[in-house]
């Protein structure tokens, strides 16, 4: 006889065999019970199938039609992928997107290296600069472009004319040349916090004891800084540079409340792009293939990146 | 060590530049409270005195209380049921990763984090619109499944880490799979629903692009939506639209000045994963 304490045991046994085991058995699956863990994991998986999978098949399907985002379509081979390659919409949007990007990317980087190594050293007001400079990452990307808009748009024009300075009584925003100048100085302010948390994080890893050897060597603070912080850092300078650049190649908020796009379409970003094309504009078939070809360009710089990147750390 | 020495020349270089970070607040929160032509005088200074005037009107203008509410119910519900489904979702990968499925399903979750919006962007609109979800429960319903990229990741990690031996005893002792994860496993994932809960507060209380496609009811717009439907109207009263901006960051500010120490903990957590 069995008791109720042994069957159990026997069962959960035998659910831990049935799971290690995989191969013909596991036809069986669907016509047993499914197992808890089926059961926590297939809504999820549906939901995620349905909302996220099935939007981005579609994406890429309408990309070889003449989708207008309602009404009738007719397949149209790889057409919106070469009017893609010839439309200097395009060209312009991806030019801003980089130039965008890649200027913001190693500001960013650059500034609030500089911050974590003041944040790292033994200041005083320790915990309330810090929570300073972390506080740009918790406002709306949205509202604080609308702030600086007034500040380039008048605060700044305002001051230039009291003082004489010409060359900026007129704002940049409004100049197609230096609009993403703007732009650049907006996302490095918001962009800079959590950049700089992330290598205070990494900062913190390093053993003090290394920078007391280091000084007895007769190192100075700048061959400290490149022979043993920036190496030990390395790993948080990888995701920062890869975060920073993908978050960066997706702009939208920072254009739509700062210049919305213009002037002209000076600085008009990809996603702003597909989004008045493709929603306004009518082209939801050409900005498909715009999107697909975007997401070609992320996936590859990502992981281009933490390849380069990771190569240069275990060469450090 | 005897008395700390402080880094004076450090410290008085990070106080002027956090001018540099406090700066877009201050001409906020100066603004706001001031006239037109006080505006007009000195962007900088001072109000004359503090009058809530602009508040009003700008309550009244954007139906404000409205915007706060609609923001207020998509963070919390997201947050309640990302926090409850995404862990349990993360927990059944977690402890199945030797099995090819769940691997495969691991992999399939977190690689959506390398898919930019824009591509889903117009096939959503069309589909939610088709279902009757562009409102607040749909937006809330995508947070939650877009979510799933990031904190499957996160919470797997942490998974890993909490021994399987606790977990056996209690199913040896008659406790289902279920009852394993809600008694024992949810209770010990604290820290990283507490840094979930952060990240995807932040996330749906601020986010712009998905509310702006998917909310098709000015009675369903939050408080970012909101600001940027009215910009225009807001024209050349500066006044008006800085006392609109700061009722909308308010109710983040006032957190984060009771909760930073976990916000900034929650959010490098997150983070260096």
């Amino acid at each position: 006889m069995t008791n109720m304490s042994d069957s159990l045991t026997n069962n959960a046994q035998r659910q831990e065999r049935d799971n290690a085991r995989s191969g013909p058995r596991r036809a069986g699956w669907l016509k047993k019970k499914p197992s808890p863990y089926a059961l926590m994991v297939l809504p999820a998986l549906i939901l995620f199938f349905s909302f996220h999978t099935l939007p981005v098949l579609q994406g890429v399907f309408f990309s070889f039609t003449n989708y207008r985002g309602f009404g009738e379509w007719d397949f149209v081979g790889f057409q919106n992928y070469i009017n893609i390659f010839q439309d200097g919409r395009v060209y312009n949007a991806y030019g801003f997107t980089f130039q965008f990007a890649i200027v913001s990317t190693v500001l960013v980087n650059i500034i609030s290296l500089i911050i974590a190594l003041g944040l790292n050293a033994k200041i005083k007001f320790h915990k309330t600069l810090r929570a300073v400079y972390f506080m740009p990452n918790i406002l709306s990307i949205l509202i604080v472009g609308f702030i600086f808009n007034f500040i380039f748009a008048v605060f700044i024009p305002g001051i230039a004319e009291t003082i004489g300075l010409t060359s900026l009584t007129t704002s940049i925003l409004g100049s197609r040349d230096l609009a993403w100048v703007a732009v650049v100085i907006m996302a490095v302010w918001q962009a800079a916090a959590f950049n700089t948390i992330l290598y205070l994080a990494g900062l913190a890893t390093i053993d003090r004891d290394l920078y007391e050897a280091s000084s007895l060597d007769g190192a100075n603070k700048w061959q400290e800084f490149w022979k043993i912080t920036f190496p030990l850092i390395a790993p948080f300078f990888t995701i920062n540079m890869v975060l920073a650049m993908k978050n960066f190649l997706m702009v939208f908020d920072h254009v739509v409340a700062m210049t919305g796009g213009g002037p002209g379409r000076a600085t008009q970003s990809i996603s702003l792009l597909i989004y008045e094309d493709g929603f306004a504009g009518g082209q939801f078939a050409l900005q498909s293939a715009n999107a697909v070809i975007y997401f070609i360009i992320i996936v590859v710089i990502s992981v281009f990146q933490i390849r380069i990147l990771q190569k240069r750390e275990v060469q450090m | 060590m005897g008395r700390t020495r402080y880094n004076w020349p450090v410290t008085i270089l990070l106080i002027l530049g956090s001018v540099f970070i406090l700066f877009p607040l201050y001409i906020t929160v100066v603004n706001a409270f001031k006239t037109p032509a006080e505006t007009a005088d000195s962007i900088l200074a001072l109000p004359a005195s503090f009058t809530f005037e602009n508040f009003i009107r700008a309550i009244e203008m954007t139906n404000f209380f409205n915007a706060l509410g609609n923001s207020f119910y998509v963070t919390i519900f997201t947050v309640i049921f990302t926090v409850l489904s995404n862990s349990l979702v993360a927990y059944a990968i977690a402890r199945n990763m030797h099995r090819k499925r769940y691997k495969f399903l691991f992999y399939y979750f977190v690689s959506a984090m390398f898919v930019p919006f824009p591509i889903i962007m117009l096939p959503i609109v069309n589909q939610m619109s088709t279902i009757g979800l562009m409102n607040l429960n749909g937006l809330v319903l995508l947070y939650i499944v877009y979510g799933l990229a990031f904190n499957v990741f996160l919470y797997t990690g942490y998974i890993k880490t909490i021994p399987k031996e606790l977990e056996e005893a209690a199913i040896v002792d008659g406790c289902s799979r279920w009852g394993v994860f809600w008694r024992i496993i949810f209770p010990i994932l604290s820290p990283i629903n507490a840094t979930v809960a952060i990240l995807t507060a932040l996330w749906a209380w601020n986010d712009f692009l998905l509310p702006l496609v998917i909310l098709g009811d000015r009675q369903d717009h939050t408080l970012p939506l909101v600001q940027y439907v009215f910009q225009s109207q807001f024209g050349t009263n500066y006044n008006l639209a800085f006392a609109s901006y700061l009722m909308a960051l308010l109710p983040m500010i006032l957190l984060y000045l009771f909760l930073q120490r976990w916000i900034i903990s929650g959010v490098t957590q997150g983070a260096i994963k």
